[in-house]
């Protein structure tokens, strides 16, 4: 039974909520481009989201990279850096432990302004305080773990980690297996992080697509859109448009 | 060169009675839903005033329109591109709803369901964002109506710059005018500039500058780069919005519902060639005391046969130079330097222009002591100072502005002289620099301003724009999402929220 779960949880369950994330993020873009946005609340409210936004995203950004970075890349090539496994599993619980408490921190501003906030509180969707909810929980999880990985400072768990997200992005069979020793927390830890990936689409969290970096390089300042643009993007064309010919 | 034309738009605050039509019917056709309530993409301020929201007009404080680096290069006040981003979790140049005003209703349905009471029942006011009971409403689109409030905080107005304005404080002294504000359809919009997603665009053929809805991410920097304080963040959708300029009006040949139904007959439309590879140019010139006659000098005469030619090379319709031809814009602004852009040291190049008010003489120039010229009162003695009027439409530069109400003073002499001593002045125009056919014009467009004088808006060509085959039988306008309202009472992407005031109707 017991293997059973773990498998159900750690085996099937991430493909459900990835599959789930990857089709609904392109069915929400495409069909429904009008919901895809940040959802800020500043205009309503200023206080508290100068701080509580900024330590949020800015702790949550070094977290989400770090476990991209730290999950998904071969170890193979940390081996071949000359980067030990003790060394990046220290890396990891110091740079994730200032970055998680900053975020928690942000969040937690964040979460009080929601729902301690009148105008914030009222003009919330149901996804929207859930969402920051499971967030901060996730953190909490992902913080809770610290103490037991200074329990072992080899790195061994770590690569259980690694060997799992890796496999999941992989298709290997049996994978989950990996994980099946794991200290409850990391299990919830996992669990959780399945589970925001899952609801992922329905909420606000779609607008980190969105991430507008290539406004760096957008060639000067002004956007001028040219009469035929509309014919540019139409999805068929059934008759020819010829641009207006100069009169002599 | 390349000759681009938009519809540009002239508001005769000489003859503007702050009525308010044009924020009303604007409203009720644009911003009457939830999330933009407390947004009027055209409001009518008092001035001197603060304004809605307040202190728009110091940048100092919001950071909107651009700056001109030591290199002479252009950049957004707010900061270079990665100084935006870097403000994109939190934007520290954005106002706070409280800084336009909180949305309120009034409870109507009390007056219809309480009880005997000693008193009679009052409406009082309720937020429309939180559901809650308002104590005190503290600012509206305008709040300062007809000098309403003290002095002392309606004077931090930012016009006042150079002004002696403890004298204006006294009852005898004091002067106001109206100032209708809309979006400015800039040629070097900032809004555009700043907005990360690429949202916002100008449309080539027309100039109207309008927000992609599907692509607006709500990262809200327009609200900050726009130095008139034009853009609004919907807080219901999470998008921003902004003036159309009626375009689908527009589009069609008819004028915008703002100037369609302005009583006082105070807005013009009509169309401006200018040269877009000059804009760079205009908007960077050192002194902003130059850039009103650099903006002017951009703007091309439709009349002479080698523009008409590259406008035809450019893709300007025919139909257009026609227009542009007898454009009242082109006539108030280029030929008779009536018209002035508001606030021209925003480095953005706005295409709504004004013509400065002329005001009473004051009575100590009533008694004898007013200062002539020759005939006509001087218009540096006029209640509004001119200085004020020049901190508003030129940057502070008076001989432009003195200029224009001189025109405006001498169009009044010579038709007075006409209709009722029955003489034709050649003097009073000439004084001026104009010709008396060039009075009657201005006395047609300006005074009489009937509508087909005001309004010279030539049809869209959406047949070269678009395949009318693919659009046959869709939606006309509609908020995204194709031809859906943009949401849905079960919306698996975004719930929407729980409605916390009833309207009146709602309650029928």
């Amino acid at each position: 039974m017991a293997s059973y779960l773990n498998t159900l949880l750690f085996g099937i369950y991430p493909y459900i909520a990835l599959a789930v994330m990857v089709l609904g993020c392109i069915v929400r873009y495409d069909r429904e481009p009008y919901t895809w946005r940040s959802g800020s609340s500043q205009l309503l409210r200023r206080r508290q989201l100068v701080w509580g936004s900024n330590l949020f995203h800015f702790g949550v950004l070094i977290v989400f990279v770090g476990h991209l970075v730290g999950l998904l890349t071969p170890i193979w090539l940390f081996d071949a850096v000359g980067i030990g496994h003790g060394f990046k599993q220290m890396l990891a619980i110091v740079v994730g432990g200032v970055a998680g408490v900053a975020c928690l921190v942000g969040g937690a501003m964040l979460l009080h302004r929601r729902l301690g906030d009148p105008r914030i509180y009222r003009t919330s969707s149901f996804g929207d305080i859930a969402i920051l909810v499971l967030l901060l929980l996730q953190l909490t999880l992902g913080l809770a773990t610290i103490p037991i990985s200074l329990g072992h400072l080899d790195g061994g768990e770590m690569l259980k980690f690694m060997a799992w997200a890796q496999g999941i992005f992989t298709f290997q069979p049996g994978v989950a297996a990996v994980v099946a020793d794991a200290h409850w927390i990391f299990k919830a830890h996992l669990f959780l992080g399945l589970t925001i990936f899952l609801v992922f689409p329905f909420t606000r969290l779609v607008h980190m697509l969105s991430v507008p970096v290539r406004y760096l390089w957008r060639p000067g300042y002004q956007v001028v859109r040219t009469r035929l643009a509309a014919d540019r993007s139409a999805p068929r064309q059934t008759v020819p448009v010829r641009p207006r010919e100069p009169a002599e | 060169m390349k000759i681009r034309a938009q519809v540009g738009k002239v508001l005769n605050l000489d003859k503007c009675i702050g009525c308010h039509t044009c924020s009303v019917t604007c409203k009720n056709v644009w911003t009457s839903r939830e999330g933009m309530e407390y947004a009027w993409f055209n409001n009518v301020e008092t001035k001197p005033g603060i304004g809605y929201p307040k202190d728009w007009e110091n940048q100092k404080r919001w950071n909107g329109g651009w700056t001109r680096k030591a290199n002479g290069a252009l950049q957004p006040k707010m900061g270079a591109k990665w100084r935006i981003l870097a403000k994109i979790f939190a934007n520290p140049d954005l106002p706070e709803i409280d800084d336009y005003y909180e949305p309120f209703t009034f409870d109507y349905e009390h007056l219809q369901t309480a009880p005997e009471l000693q008193a009679a029942p009052t409406a009082r006011p309720r937020s429309l964002i939180t559901g809650e009971r308002m104590d005190k409403i503290e600012w509206g689109p305008n709040w300062e109506e007809i000098l309403g409030g003290e002095f002392s905080k309606r004077s931090r107005d930012y016009n006042f710059e150079g002004v002696e304005k403890e004298i204006y404080g006294a009852f005898e002294n004091t002067f106001m005018m109206y100032l209708p504000r809309l979006c400015e359809h800039c040629l070097n919009p900032t809004c555009v500039a700043a907005c990360p997603s690429g949202a916002i665009y100008k449309r080539e053929e027309d100039g109207i500058v309008l927000i992609d809805q599907e692509k607006c991410r709500g990262w809200r920097m327009c609200v900050s780069g726009c130095p008139y304080k034009k853009i609004y963040y919907n807080w219901a959708t999470g998008k921003s919005e902004k003036c159309t300029f009626c375009y689908p009006r527009i589009e069609v040949g008819e004028p915008t519902v703002c100037s369609e139904t302005c009583v006082g007959r105070i807005r013009y439309l009509g169309v401006l060639l200018y040269d877009a590879d000059r804009i760079d140019e205009a908007a960077s010139v050192p002194d902003e005391q130059d850039l009103y006659q650099a903006q002017l000098d951009i703007f091309l005469d439709p009349n002479d046969p080698e523009i008409q030619a590259q406008a035809r090379a450019d893709g300007v319709p025919d139909g257009w130079i026609e227009a542009a031809k007898r454009s009242p814009v082109y006539k108030m602004a280029m030929e008779w330097k009536v018209a002035f852009p508001l606030h021209p040291e925003y480095r953005t190049l706005p295409m709504v222009w004004y013509v400065p008010p002329l005001s009473p003489v004051q009575s100590a120039a009533e008694a004898g002591k007013m200062g002539i010229d020759g005939e006509m009162p001087d218009v540096r003695s006029l209640r509004i100072p001119l200085r004020y009027l020049a901190n508003l439409l030129t940057a502070g530069k008076e001989e432009p502005v003195a200029h224009a109400l001189e025109r405006m003073l001498a169009m009044r002499g010579y038709m007075r002289a006409k209709t009722v001593d029955g003489v034709i002045d050649e003097a009073i125009a000439t004084r001026v620099g104009l010709t008396p056919e060039q009075i009657e014009d201005m006395y047609q467009i300006m005074a009489i301003a009937n509508y087909e004088d005001r309004f010279v808006i030539p049809t869209s060509h959406r047949e070269v724009a678009e395949d009318a085959y693919d659009i046959r039988g869709s939606c006309g306008f509609s908020f995204g999402n194709g031809c859906s309202g943009g949401s849905s009472a079960a919306d698996l992407f975004a719930s929407p929220r729980k409605k916390s005031v009833r309207t009146p109707t709602e309650v029928m």
